[in-house]
């Protein structure tokens, strides 16, 4: 029994190290001063810190923009997957009809369905539509590519709160959409935000719909594509973006790490 | 007695369908319909016909196929997937297991291990960009343990065995978290009592994993395997900031021809190609595994 946790012990340390030593890495690369960086042999640890490498990063052209840019399409997304997707999770929790299974179905293939394949034709249609290089053009196609994991959060959060308490409140008097707004909402909250939450993740991080469909209206990952690949930009540059983008992310996957599972825990069958 | 029952006829409503969901799920399917099957039919229809006449050809397939990087795009995303997929899905599962144990401190470290589902593909790739470049964290250490006295240049076409490991890892590192998190929600959906049964009747632990555990897994780990492998299909940003076009893969060419040779229908010719792929693969996974389960059968 000792032995055995001894080898989970020094398996999780192990594993641990190999997800966290990374991200130590990048924080570290982030703050090291610019020519220390470059130079030979070059130091594990720089003795000293700098804010100079993020600042040279959020004040070189279009950076701050084009996080404006990513954080109004995140917005605008949660916005959109909400408003669409989660009546359809709702239904879903609540209601036995012909079609459920099918309709879950669906929503799962397209959890696994290429952005690359969507881009490309969208690109060309949203010329058409005068929606190409549009911030709603961005936030559409992640919204199409959020509303599975919202339908199934939304759906599992509303499974999680028993039906009978919105029945109470009608017999009680109250209209089905009294009940809803009055009762069952207020408890399905926490759960909403973190789906909400996730949707904003999936969008600042989405990059090849982004750089597809935009052109001067750059969301940050776009932005940053564009002049890694565009214009070589050095690598402080590089490693300072890098930072800057994990940042919110981490912060994120704590607010939700109650939800983790659900996200991504549905299995075909 | 007859009062009764037409009284009870009355009281039993005529089957009715009930019109809310479905006009609560309708949004969704129609946005769907617009924004997944639009595209993908139009994808089809853009990489085969003129952009000009609108007549059937096959001339973006031809470019697409003769053109230089084709041959290695497909090799180098085949290759990545044969070396990341398995890597992800094996470490992911012993992480679902190390964290179903529910050691003490499972609940950090299953926060740990999946704080990599919220880094996108290039934050990754820049991340470990900063391991494997010239100057970077791997050559420092490497000559602080006094191995070395000049950087090692890992990252160059010359040495794409070195390129190939570097992306690998950072797939490995970057992707692992979601299979893992597939995984455990499948680990927790078998009931204590299965395993405690086998640890009565005798098994070991690994018999318990091989023999019970594993079996009753198999629809998380077809799922984890199905996703992980239609994900790798679109690998694009962890490539481009590690390797650039030296290591050329099938979402990197639609994306160089797309906005590098303006050619939105060679573009949407890879996209078939990935689509094709995807396809293809989903239901060899389906099918092999099917095959696999006849066989405890018998």
């Amino acid at each position: 029994m000792r032995l055995r946790s001894l080898a989970i012990y020094s398996a999780a340390l192990a594993i641990s190290a190999w997800v966290a030593l990374p991200l130590v890495l990048i924080a570290i690369a982030a703050f090291t001063p610019r020519d220390i960086l470059y130079q030979w042999p070059r130091p594990f640890w720089p003795e000293k810190f700098t804010l100079d490498t993020i600042r040279f990063f959020l004040r070189s052209t279009g950076v701050w923009q084009s996080t404006l840019n990513s954080v109004f399409v995140a917005g605008l997304t949660i916005v959109l997957a909400f408003a669409i997707a989660a009546p359809a999770g709702y239904a879903v929790a609540r209601f036995r009809f012909r079609g459920r299974d099918a309709l879950q179905l669906a929503i799962l293939t397209t959890k696994m369905f290429p952005a690359t394949v969507l881009s490309i034709p969208l690109a060309v249609a949203f010329i058409r539509w005068r929606l190409y290089d549009t911030l709603l053009g961005v936030a559409i196609v992640h919204t199409a590519l959020s509303i599975p994991f919202v339908t199934v959060i939304v759906t599992s959060v509303f499974i999680g709160i028993s039906y009978e308490l919105e029945e109470a409140a009608m017999t009680l008097g109250s209209s089905r959409l009294q009940a809803f707004f009055r009762v069952t909402l207020p408890m399905a909250l926490p759960g909403l935000a973190a789906s909400a939450i996730f949707t904003f993740v999936l969008s600042w991080n989405e990059v090849f719909a982004s750089t597809i469909l935009t052109l001067n209206n750059r969301t940050l990952p776009a932005l940053i594509i564009d002049s890694v690949l565009g214009q070589g930009a050095p690598l402080h540059f590089r490693f300072a973006g890098g930072f800057f983008m994990i940042v919110p992310a981490l912060i994120i996957i704590f607010l939700i790490r109650r939800y983790l599972l659900t996200l991504w825990g549905v299995t075909v069958r | 007695m007859a009062v009764a029952e037409a009284e009870l006829e009355a009281i039993r409503p005529p089957v009715r369908v009930n019109w809310t969901p479905y006009l609560l799920v309708l949004p969704t399917l129609f946005f769907l319909g617009l924004f997944f099957i639009y595209p993908m039919t139009q994808a089809i229809w853009l990489g085969i016909t003129d952009p000009q006449s609108g007549a059937f050809t096959w001339a973006h397939f031809q470019r697409m196929s003769a053109d230089l990087y084709f041959r290695d795009a497909i090799r180098f995303t085949l290759i990545i997937t044969a070396l990341a997929v398995p890597l992800q899905v094996l470490l992911g599962l012993a992480v679902a297991l190390l964290v179903n144990s529910r050691f003490r401190g499972h609940s950090a470290f299953l926060y740990l291990t999946a704080l990599p589902i919220g880094i996108s593909d290039l934050a990754a790739g820049l991340i470990w960009l900063s391991i494997f470049t010239e100057r970077g964290y791997l050559n420092a250490a490497l000559q602080g343990l006094g191995f070395i006295q000049n950087p090692l240049i890992f990252l160059t076409y010359e040495n794409r065995d070195w390129l190939l490991t570097a992306i690998v890892l950072t797939e490995v590192w970057r992707a692992t978290a979601i299979v893992m998190v597939i995984l455990l929600a499948g680990l927790q959906l078998i009931p204590r009592d299965y395993v405690e049964t086998a640890g009565v009747f005798g098994a070991g632990r690994w018999q318990t994993l091989r023999h019970v555990i594993l079996p009753l897994l198999r629809p998380s780990l077809q799922t984890a395997l199905i996703i992980r492998t239609i994900l790798a299909f679109q690998l694009f940003g962890t490539v481009v900031t590690l390797a650039g076009r030296q290591i050329p893969v099938l979402a990197g060419e639609a994306y160089f021809w797309y906005s590098i040779y303006r050619s939105p229908n060679v573009a949407s010719a890879y996209a078939v190609l990935i689509l094709l792929f995807s396809g293809t693969i989903t239901w060899l996974y389906l099918r092999l595994l099917r095959i696999k389960e006849e066989e405890i059968k018998a």
